[in-house]
């Protein structure tokens, strides 16, 4: 799919919450005896007992109603893209719209696509507004990704997520979309069944046919129909799973290390599932220039990619210290060890 | 305890922080009030109550009630928003050692408690210190 | 207006009764207080109670009691004031007299708290206080009286161990009681150095768990030297209340309901603090002692915990207060406690008092609250001479 609206649509404000707990992936590897390995992150972001993926996409939700500067009511729709939705059945969006302040005269729901649920719904935002249906509609990529104890991805699954407020463009609007492309193909390599607490993975399988695969096929598709190339871009963020992945893609897709290090958050915070790549596109937006270009691949376990290309706008410089950075969210931090992860992360049977 | 519909008539003030004011004398009431105590008036308007303000007093419950003990311990404070009201609620995101009378701190929004295992999830408001940018 | 006098009282043990339920407990103390007037029957029957319905899934108390004594068909009601329902349920037969309905009324308090966990009761008590606004936060009563508690240290600059004399002097008064909780003493230190319930109350500092029931016979003055040659005239009953929330308050530090309460008190008896001989705070916390003894108006605010740590409330003091151990070591079955309060003060008034007795006592008082201060019943009572 290609999409390049009928109007432009921006982004009219962004904002991201991470909770205040790290767990460190030494401390993690302390516990199940993998010490003196290299592990796939540094440390990771650990919701509290009192937090859960409705609470941060609430918090992400505010601080971009902060910087875009526009009542909630005049939102048109809410959607919460999540794996790790605090009820099977029950929408986040409507407790997170309901929270904000919007009007009753929304449309909401929730997404699903593993690590890509926030990014499908940038999509259908963009459409909604760029087709002149709502004024603005916000889209909030939130999880708390359950880790496997013992398991690879134990050490990267982790909380956080960013909530992005689209509108037409214009001089208010922070950036604005060139277009957008996907690439979907059946692919197993990561699900988990109903009432299983935790996913299955395949190991190497989810690597090159499945994420450096889709993530690939979607960028490069984005940038032939934009007839752009990578020199084009200031900087490139992607799905982020581990340190070593979106730096390799970044790579193969012919981005040099200093343009993707901007967006990469998972060594300070871990894989936040369908905040992950929208985190990053924040941190971008922490420091980017007007007119510089971003490009966002996002890639969902299943498996599908949403790429992005972005154009920064003067209005950053104005609204991007009306909410704490990324970087201030990430130095909020308190460590603690696996005793209190395991008990913060609902691992204990009361 | 099954208590849905009342948890959903709360919904408004646990999660936006609403509270009352007399259009007569301008006196502030969290909780609402249907009859000013000040002026007497009946006439009192819904208001969003600010959310940033100062703790003046707090404790650490250690022994909480039922269905608190897996949030146990917690800080509960009163705190007394911009303009003078004052709020009672959990202070949230700090260690008791780090606690000061008079720290600054700003409303977040979190989950309370369960109705049970398979029950409705209750949220609302809970503050923190504020986070800087 | 008729005059009021108590012509018999009676009380359990303050303790874990698991062998007596509600009713028996009511039936023990109200059966005592009817021997110890010499009354066979009385007119009507008021009982105070704040929690049977949660804890003990019974309501209907007033019926279920008159039952319970042998009296079915009187008029009785279950009187409701959290933690004040002793005081208001007392109130209540008062006024039956006072107003000339009744002449011969028995007022009961009775609370049966031990059969559930700790969590369940703390549940109970935070029914005091607002459960739409305040109570959902997961604030507990004793949470509630430490946030004062750690106010009223930073803004008197007030130290833990002078609040903490205030349950050490009820444990020296509870030594002699056998109808107390705990007989034993305790000190400062050990007060300070045991665990928090909610910093900084230690749990020293907080009245325990228990169940109890106490009962009086009110008739009118007039009537009074028919049954006992001790009448003790009830010479002021009232009640005030404030916001349910204590952050709703002007002040946090001062309980206006108490004021209210007593400075009406004063003046239906007609007399001032420095008339009273004996006292009776509501101390289920510490800090509670000290605060009640600046807003009933003895010392000024601020010098609350002071005063006690000079050991002027100790019997033989200037004030000599909860003279058989107070909440925290008579007990505190919760809606009976007001009624303990009359119970105690009367054996004072009588002479009765014992190992306890203060000298020539002739005016008690009692203060009860209930909950965090939104209730509060103060009972003035004299010696007839």
């Amino acid at each position: 799919m290609f999409v390049k609206p009928a109007k432009e649509v921006g982004i009219a404000g962004y904002g991201v919450y991470f909770p205040i707990y790290r767990i460190k992936a030494a401390e993690i590897a302390r516990i199940w005896g993998r010490v003196g390995e290299k592990l796939p992150t540094e440390e990771k972001a650990v919701s509290a007992p009192d937090e859960d993926t409705i609470t941060i996409a609430v918090e992400a939700a505010r601080y971009a109603l902060k910087r875009a500067q526009i009542d909630p009511r005049e939102l048109g729709a809410v959607y919460v893209g999540t794996e790790s939705n605090p009820y099977a059945v029950k929408p986040c969006g409507t407790i997170v719209a309901e929270a904000i302040g919007t009007a009753p005269t929304i449309a909401t729901a929730d997404y699903e696509f593993a690590c890509k649920a926030g990014t499908e719904a940038f999509q259908t935002t963009i459409g909604l507004v760029g087709s002149g249906m709502i004024k603005y509609g916000m889209v909030i990529g939130a999880d708390t990704a359950q880790g496997r104890p013992a398991d690879e991805l134990e050490y990267t699954a982790a909380c956080g997520g960013a909530a992005f407020i689209f509108g037409l463009k214009s001089d208010e609007t922070i950036a604005y979309i060139e277009g957008t492309y996907s690439f979907v193909t059946d692919m197993p390599d990561f699900w988990r069944r109903d009432l299983q607490p935790y996913p299955r993975h395949t190991g190497r399988f989810t690597g090159d046919p499945s994420y450096f695969r889709h993530i690939v096929s979607a960028g490069k598709g984005l940038m032939q129909e934009l007839n752009l190339k990578p020199d084009d871009f200031s900087y490139a963020v992607f799905h982020q799973p581990n340190t070593r992945y979106p730096i390799e893609v970044g790579e193969q897709l012919g981005f040099p290390f200093d343009k993707v290090k901007p967006g990469l958050l998972v060594p300070m915070i871990g894989n936040v599932y369908a905040g992950s790549s929208p985190c990053g596109l924040a941190a971008i937006l922490d420091v980017a220039k007007p007119g510089e270009r971003i490009l966002m691949v996002s890639y969902g376990s299943g498996a599908g990619s949403d790429a992005f290309s972005f154009v920064v706008q003067e209005a950053i410089e104005r609204k991007r210290n009306l909410a704490p950075s990324v970087a201030s969210l990430i130095a909020r931090k308190r460590y603690i060890d696996y005793a209190f992860y395991a008990r913060y992360r609902g691992k204990i049977l009361f | 305890m099954l208590r849905v519909p009342r948890y959903w008539r709360e919904i408004p003030y646990r999660y936006r922080l609403i509270g009352n004011k007399c259009k007569n004398c301008s006196k502030i009431y969290f909780p609402p009030k249907q009859r000013c105590r000040v002026c007497g008036s009946k006439e009192l308007e819904a208001i969003n109550l600010p959310r940033q303000g100062r703790l003046i007093t707090y404790t650490v419950i250690r022994s909480p009630p039922s269905g608190y003990e897996k949030y146990a311990p917690y800080i509960v404070g009163i705190i007394e928003l911009e303009g003078g009201i004052r709020i009672l609620s959990q202070i949230v995101d700090c260690d008791p050692a780090e606690i000061t009378i008079g720290m600054e701190v700003e409303a977040a929004f979190r989950r309370v408690i369960e109705q049970g295992e398979a029950g409705v999830i209750e949220y609302g408001y809970k503050f923190r210190p504020v986070i800087r940018s | 207006m008729r005059k009021v006098a108590i012509i018999g009282v009676g009380c359990t043990k303050v303790d874990d009764h698991w062998g007596k339920s509600l009713r028996n407990l009511f039936a023990d103390a109200a059966l005592k207080a009817l021997e110890d007037a010499g009354v066979e029957r009385v007119d009507s029957l008021y009982v105070g109670n704040m929690s049977s319905g949660f804890l003990q899934a019974q309501e209907h108390l007033g019926a279920l009691m008159a039952d319970s004594i042998g009296m079915p068909g009187i008029p009785a009601v279950k009187v409701e004031a959290a933690c004040a329902s002793g005081g208001a349920a007392f109130h209540e037969g008062f006024k039956a007299v006072v107003s000339g309905l009744a002449d011969l009324v028995l007022v009961g308090g009775v609370e049966k708290m031990t059969d559930t966990l700790t969590p369940h009761v703390s549940s109970a008590m935070i029914m005091a206080e607002d459960q739409e606004y305040t109570a959902y936060t997961g604030v507990t009563f004793v949470g509630l009286n430490a946030l004062i508690h750690r106010l009223y240290m930073e803004t008197f600059k007030a130290k833990p161990e002078e609040i903490a004399m205030f349950p050490v002097v009820d444990h020296q008064h509870a030594v002699n009681n056998p109808f107390a909780q705990f007989q034993s003493t305790i000190t400062v230190d050990r007060v300070l150095k045991s665990p928090f319930v909610a910093d900084p109350l230690h749990i020293l500092e907080c009245a325990g768990i228990g169940d109890g029931a106490a009962a009086a016979i009110l008739c009118p003055l007039e009537k009074a030297k028919d049954f006992t040659d001790t009448p003790i005239e009830v010479a002021a009953s009232t009640v005030a209340t404030d916001t349910l929330s204590l952050h709703e308050r002007d002040n946090l530090l001062t309980f206006a309901a108490s004021q209210r309460a007593a400075n009406s008190a004063y003046e239906m008896a007609k007399i001032r603090q420095s008339d009273v001989d004996v006292l009776e705070v509501h101390d289920a916390f510490s800090i509670l002692g000290p605060l009640s003894l600046e807003d009933l108006g003895f010392v000024k605010k601020g010098e609350g915990a002071k005063f006690t740590m000079e050991g002027q409330t100790a019997i033989g003091g200037k004030l000599p207060t909860n003279t058989f151990g107070g909440l925290k070591a008579r007990g505190h079955p919760v809606g009976a406690t007001g009624v303990y309060q009359i119970v105690e003060l009367t054996w004072q008034l009588r002479g009765e008092a014992g190992k306890n007795q203060v000298n020539g006592a002739e005016i008690g008082m009692a203060q009860n609250i209930g909950g965090i201060g939104a209730t509060v019943t103060v009972h003035i009572l004299r010696r007839v001479k």
